[in-house]
């Protein structure tokens, strides 16, 4: 039989936000990308929470941004509010989250990616990769299809083998009703992957006529919108906004619950995939936390043109009729039409520590992967995934040096490495503990951090990188000039101290020791430093930033250099850790498994202690002294 | 890897002779002024010449430890190629502990165990040929080092560090927890409650650091087993023992009597009898529990007192354990002295001749209390001529697990400072996790993923 032939650089397999990223940054890149979806329909769905950011997420989108990305534009294109979270706290832990227009959301990345040249897209289901002696040549299609190319993408996020389950109900379907892919895992495995097999749920959504929102508390936008992108006009994103909704649980609510979950998969057995702690079930958490009298439920609208309304907080798996039942004890849900019901899915996916760093598998080159795939959950982990192995895939096939982000300058960083490095044993979820050094990697710096990084790939334009240069400089210059101005202790300063509620001075003292001030700021103190330069929103924002937590920052610096040491002592690949004999057993059986890149990251192995990676740097400088006598 | 600064007691810590502490890395000098002070009160280390030695004393602050003799060798002539310190003072295991400790207060930290032959290594000082036996050296000490500081912990210090630690990472996860979901969890105001939890931790641990003071934390002391097949009369043994000699009861500051040790001190050596249920309680320890078991009583000891049944024949279980003691410090007891002899001195002669060993044998009865002049002069010797040792690392092992104690008071402060200073609350987990982290040193427990663990297990995140 006749069958089709092609030939790309790079296949991207899914076009959820994992594959959207990797297929936009190798098609942006120059090089010629095919990307794959079992529907186009279903192009940067968001099958669960209508919403992108939060907390810690928040900062992989402008992560995302800084590096090129596509996720903060599009949000920025079509959400319908937007909130700072954690404003009253530490400048590290703000985080940006906006409800989207999920219809929208999905149209415009489409959009984008019809628009943008060299991407070529194509619904069809990829059953089977081509791999050569280790080296991934191209996939072949359900219809028999073969598309050569030189890097592949898997971005399969929780369509793999996916079931859908609630009471005795299951659907043998991606989410949301969509096609499964059936047949990409048997693949993998002749390949040699090992596979998990994860479960993820979502809640049902209600008809918004059925909802009587005046038994709720109302939850808007922010007064003065931020976007996600540092290439937005924040002009342009002061829309008129929707609202959320929040109401409560109650005990008869958990009645219903306890009194069923012999009807739930999950405690029947059924479900054999591992769940998230971080998100669970209503039904985990009534059991879970069974002194709690209430759970917050969040209602939010999927979008401007449908009725349907997310009922955050409630995900479950229990039978269509106590549903129902459960629903409708919720102040204002009394009446609830329900239009999907909820569900739990089960999909397959990869122990991430195959992986490298780079997120191109240690045994099949040219093969990368990420997204929900690797074991992770939530849009922007996905994307993030999805970017950075796109950029690498792209990197690979243009034969330049791949992306790799630490720990010590961006969440994806920490996300990657936990990924590789750690067991993984459930789907993984970003939060701003995991980021050990979480001071430096705030939200509102990621341009400064990651832009010039972007710029080297080929991502960000000569424009955006000249302004980050720009910004740096005009940081710097104004943190040392608000360090050496002084203030004397006369009469216009203690007024101003007096209407900000600050203490009056007693001797004279420089303007960054006010700004230290717990109650006071950069732009509080104008009146009193008339030789203040003209600055930039976002310039004046690091400024203040530097100057207030000077101390905080300088300590985790000192952190990060002794962090940078061991990662950048570099472990050889592929290589025999028997040979080193002073390691403990379980050192060199963890070690031949991960094949940790470098030293730092063979620390973070759980089983290698301290004593393994002072032997392992003792080996090394072995090595090096062997090698500089030949 | 790490260039900060390091220090160590050089010499074993016998109660005799000269001992020298060793201080390597950049702040060497700066350590040495801040404690050393010479007869006129007026010079300064820092500016001496490199290889000289100089006659003063070690204070802390006004206080004088000791009179010392401290040589200075410049970077790179020096064993790790840093600049290094090293000051001899009059042997002695408390001198030598309270000089330490005071190099650790003014800037220095506790080496880790082999770290100068690594430094020494690392520093391309040491020829390559010497490399495997330096990875060995390294991994040996750590195996001990571990071992000892866990095990040598007192068991209620341990119980108390693992209690404060989990009041620490609870206040963490809520916090994180807040930061993470501001919707369902608020900490506006939370500072005066942590502020109160942290007063109360930071109690505890100055009650732990007063403990440390005296070498309450750990238990010091010869590590003594004393082992045989049932009926060989080690409970006799015992109670002759801690009959004759005062026995020790140690009272730790706010925590009681660990249960599992019995201490007899002999003439001022402390012997730390590792008492178990299989050695005191039940009489037949190897059958009981085997051979296995009893090879891991003899790894952890420092001495061993073998007891044997002189009136019953030695069976293939006795020659297994004295083929076992070759390369430990023991003596062999044949007690039951008062009884017709089976087994002779000649024949565990011969059993030790022909596994190549030379012990103490020594007849015993314990019933008749005779030979026990005997043992306590045998074991008095051993100590002496320096054949039996303290835990050589103990002293070390106190030292850093003061250190850490102190550390993580400092965290507590810094907490305090932020909290007094009006930070935001996601401030005050970055010190508090430090704390967390120093805690977990002591005990030997890594953080790992404790955190997210218990914000997921006592906090109910998520959509």
């Amino acid at each position: 039989m006749p069958c089709i032939e092609e030939n790309y650089d790079v296949v991207v397999v899914g076009a959820g936000h994992a594959g959207c990223e990797a297929a936009l940054a190798c098609a942006r890149l120059g090089l010629e990308t095919i990307v794959f979806t079992v529907s186009v329909e279903s192009i940067a769905l968001m099958p669960c929470n209508p919403n992108i950011g939060g907390s810690s997420k928040g900062h992989l989108v402008r992560e995302i941004d800084a590096l090129g990305g596509e996720m903060g534009k599009n949000i920025d294109k079509t959400f319908i509010q937007s909130k700072m979270l954690n404003v009253s706290k530490g400048p590290a832990v703000h985080s940006l989250r906006a409800q989207a227009d999920k219809a929208e959301y999905s149209r415009a990345m489409r959009m984008t990616m019809e628009n943008t040249e060299h991407l070529t897209i194509r619904q069809a289901e990829v059953c089977k990769l081509i791999v050569e002696d280790g080296v991934i040549k191209g996939v072949k299609t359900f219809s028999g299809a073969t598309y050569y190319s030189k890097a592949v993408v898997l971005c399969t996020g929780t369509y793999l083998k996916a079931r859908c389950l609630y009471g005795e109900v299951i659907n043998y379907t991606g989410p949301n009703g969509l096609q499964p892919a059936n047949h990409l895992t048997d693949s993998l495995k002749e390949n040699g992957v090992e596979m998990f097999r994860f479960k993820t749920g979502t809640p049902a959504r209600i008809d918004k006529r059925s909802i009587d929102f005046s038994k709720m508390q109302e939850q808007k936008g922010d007064e003065r919108v931020v976007p996600f992108s540092f290439t937005t006009n924040p002009e342009d994103v002061q829309i008129e906004q929707e609202s959320c909704w929040l109401t409560y649980t109650n005990l008869k609510t958990h009645e219903i619950i306890k009194n069923n979950l012999d009807r739930s998969p999950i405690y029947a057995g059924i479900i054999e995939g591992t769940g998230p702690r971080y998100c669970p079930s209503i039904e985990d958490k009534v059991v879970k936390f069974a002194d709690k009298e209430r759970h917050q439920v969040f209602i939010e609208p999927e979008g401007k043109y449908t009725n349907e309304m997310y009922i955050g907080g409630m995900s479950s798996s229990l039978p269509e009729d106590v549903q129902y039942e459960m629903y409708r004890t919720v102040p204002g849900l009394e009446h609830a039409k329900i239009v999907k019901n909820a569900y739990a899915i089960e999909y397959d996916c990869i122990n991430p520590r195959q992986l490298n760093p780079t997120l191109e598998f240690k045994k099949i080159k040219g093969l990368f992967s990420g997204g929900q795939f690797n074991g992770s959950s939530g849009y922007e982990e996905a994307a993030s995934q999805g970017l950075v192995a796109g950029i690498n895939a792209a990197m690979s096939v243009l034969g330049k040096e791949p992306l790799v982000l630490d720990r010590s300058e961006s969440y994806i960083g920490v996300l990657i490495d936990d990924l590789v490095t750690k067991e993984n044993k459930e789907p993984y979820r970003m939060m701003t503990s995991r980021a050990e050094y979480r001071l430096l990697l705030r939200q509102d710096n990621a341009d400064l951090r990651l832009s010039k990084k972007g710029y080297a790939i080929g991502l960000i334009s000569q424009e955006r990188y000249d302004w980050v240069v720009e910004k740096e400089r005009l940081i710097q210059e104004e943190v040392e000039r608000v360090e050496h101005v002084n203030i004397g202790a006369n009469a216009k300063t203690q007024k101003v101290l007096e209407e900000h509620g600050s203490t009056p001075l007693k001797n004279g003292t420089t303007l960054a020791e006010l700004i230290r001030r717990p109650e006071l700021n950069y732009e509080d103190l104008a009146e009193i430093d008339p030789q203040r330069p003209q600055l930039a929103y976002d310039v004046v924002e690091q400024v203040n930033i530097h100057i207030k937590y000077d101390g905080y920052i300088k300590r985790q610096m000192k952190q990060v250099k002794e962090f940078k040491k061991l990662e950048n002592k570099k472990l050889p690949e592929h290589f025999d850790y028997e040979q080193v004999k002073s390691l403990r057993i379980e050192a060199k059986q963890k070690l031949n498994l991960y094949q940790p890149v470098s030293v730092g990251q063979a620390s973070r192995i759980s089983g290698v202690s301290p004593a393994d990676i002072s032997v392992l740097l003792v080996y090394l400088e072995q090595m090096h002294h062997q090698k500089k006598d030949k | 890897m790490k260039t900060d600064t390091i220090a160590a007691i050089a010499t074993a810590m016998t109660n005799s002779g000269i001992g020298i502490v060793r201080i390597s890395g950049e702040e060497a000098f700066s350590v040495i002024d801040k404690i050393y002070r010479s007869k006129n009160g007026k010079k300064k280390l820092s500016q001496e010449e490199s290889h000289t030695v100089h006659y003063g004393y070690i204070c802390d602050g006004e206080k004088i430890i000791d009179e010392v003799m401290v040589v200075i060798m410049r970077a790179p002539r020096s064993y790790t190629t840093e600049d290094t310190i090293e000051i001899d003072c009059h042997g002695g295991t408390l001198v030598m502990k309270r000089i330490l400790e005071t190099v650790i207060k003014y800037g220095a930290r506790p080496a880790e165990p082999g770290e100068f032959t690594k430094r020494a290594f690392l520093n391309g000082r040491i020829d390559l040929s010497q490399a495997e036996s330096v990875i060995d050296v390294i991994n040996a000490k750590n195996d001990f080092a571990l071992e000892s500081s866990i095990s040598q912990l007192q068991g209620k210090v341990k119980e108390k560090i693992k209690e404060i630690r989990g009041k620490v990472i609870h206040e963490i996860a809520f916090i994180e927890s807040a930061l993470d979901d501001p919707e369902h969890f608020s900490i506006d105001g939370y500072g005066e409650k942590l502020s109160k939890i942290i007063e109360g931790i930071s109690k505890e641990i100055e009650i732990l650091l007063a403990s440390s003071e005296n070498g309450e934390l750990l238990k010091e002391g010869i590590n003594t087993v004393i082992i045989g097949k049932p009926n060989a009369g080690k409970s006799s043994l015992m109670n002759v023992l801690l009959g004759r000699e005062r026995a020790i009861v140690t009272d730790i500051a706010g925590t009681t009597r660990d249960a599992l040790e019995e201490q007899i001190n002999l003439n001022g050596i402390t012997l730390n009898i590792v008492d178990t249920a299989g050695i005191r309680d039940t009489e037949d320890i190897v059958e009981k529990i085997g051979v296995d078991k009893a090879k891991e009583y003899l790894k952890s000891a420092n001495l061993i007192i073998y007891v044997v049944d002189s009136s019953t024949e030695l069976d293939q279980n006795d020659e297994e354990i004295i083929s076992m003691l070759s390369d430990k410090k023991a003596i062999i007891l044949l007690n039951k002295s008062d009884l017709s002899q089976v087994t002779s001195q000649e024949v565990v002669e011969k059993v030790l001749e022909e596994n190549n060993m030379e012990k103490p044998v020594i007849l015993i009865s314990a019933k008749e209390q005779t030979g026990i002049d005997k043992l306590e002069n045998t074991i008095k010797e051993m100590f002496f001529q320096g054949e039996l040792s303290f835990n050589d690392e103990i002293y070390i092992t106190n030292v850093r697990q003061k250190a850490a104690l102190q550390s993580a008071m400092k965290s507590f402060q810094l907490v305090q400072q932020s909290i007094e200073n009006e930070m935001p609350e996601d401030f005050y987990s970055i010190d508090l996790m430090s704390a967390y982290e120093e805690l977990g040193s002591i005990i030997g427990e890594a953080v790992g993923e404790d955190l997210v663990n218990e914000i997921f297990s006592k906090f109910c995140m998520g959509k």
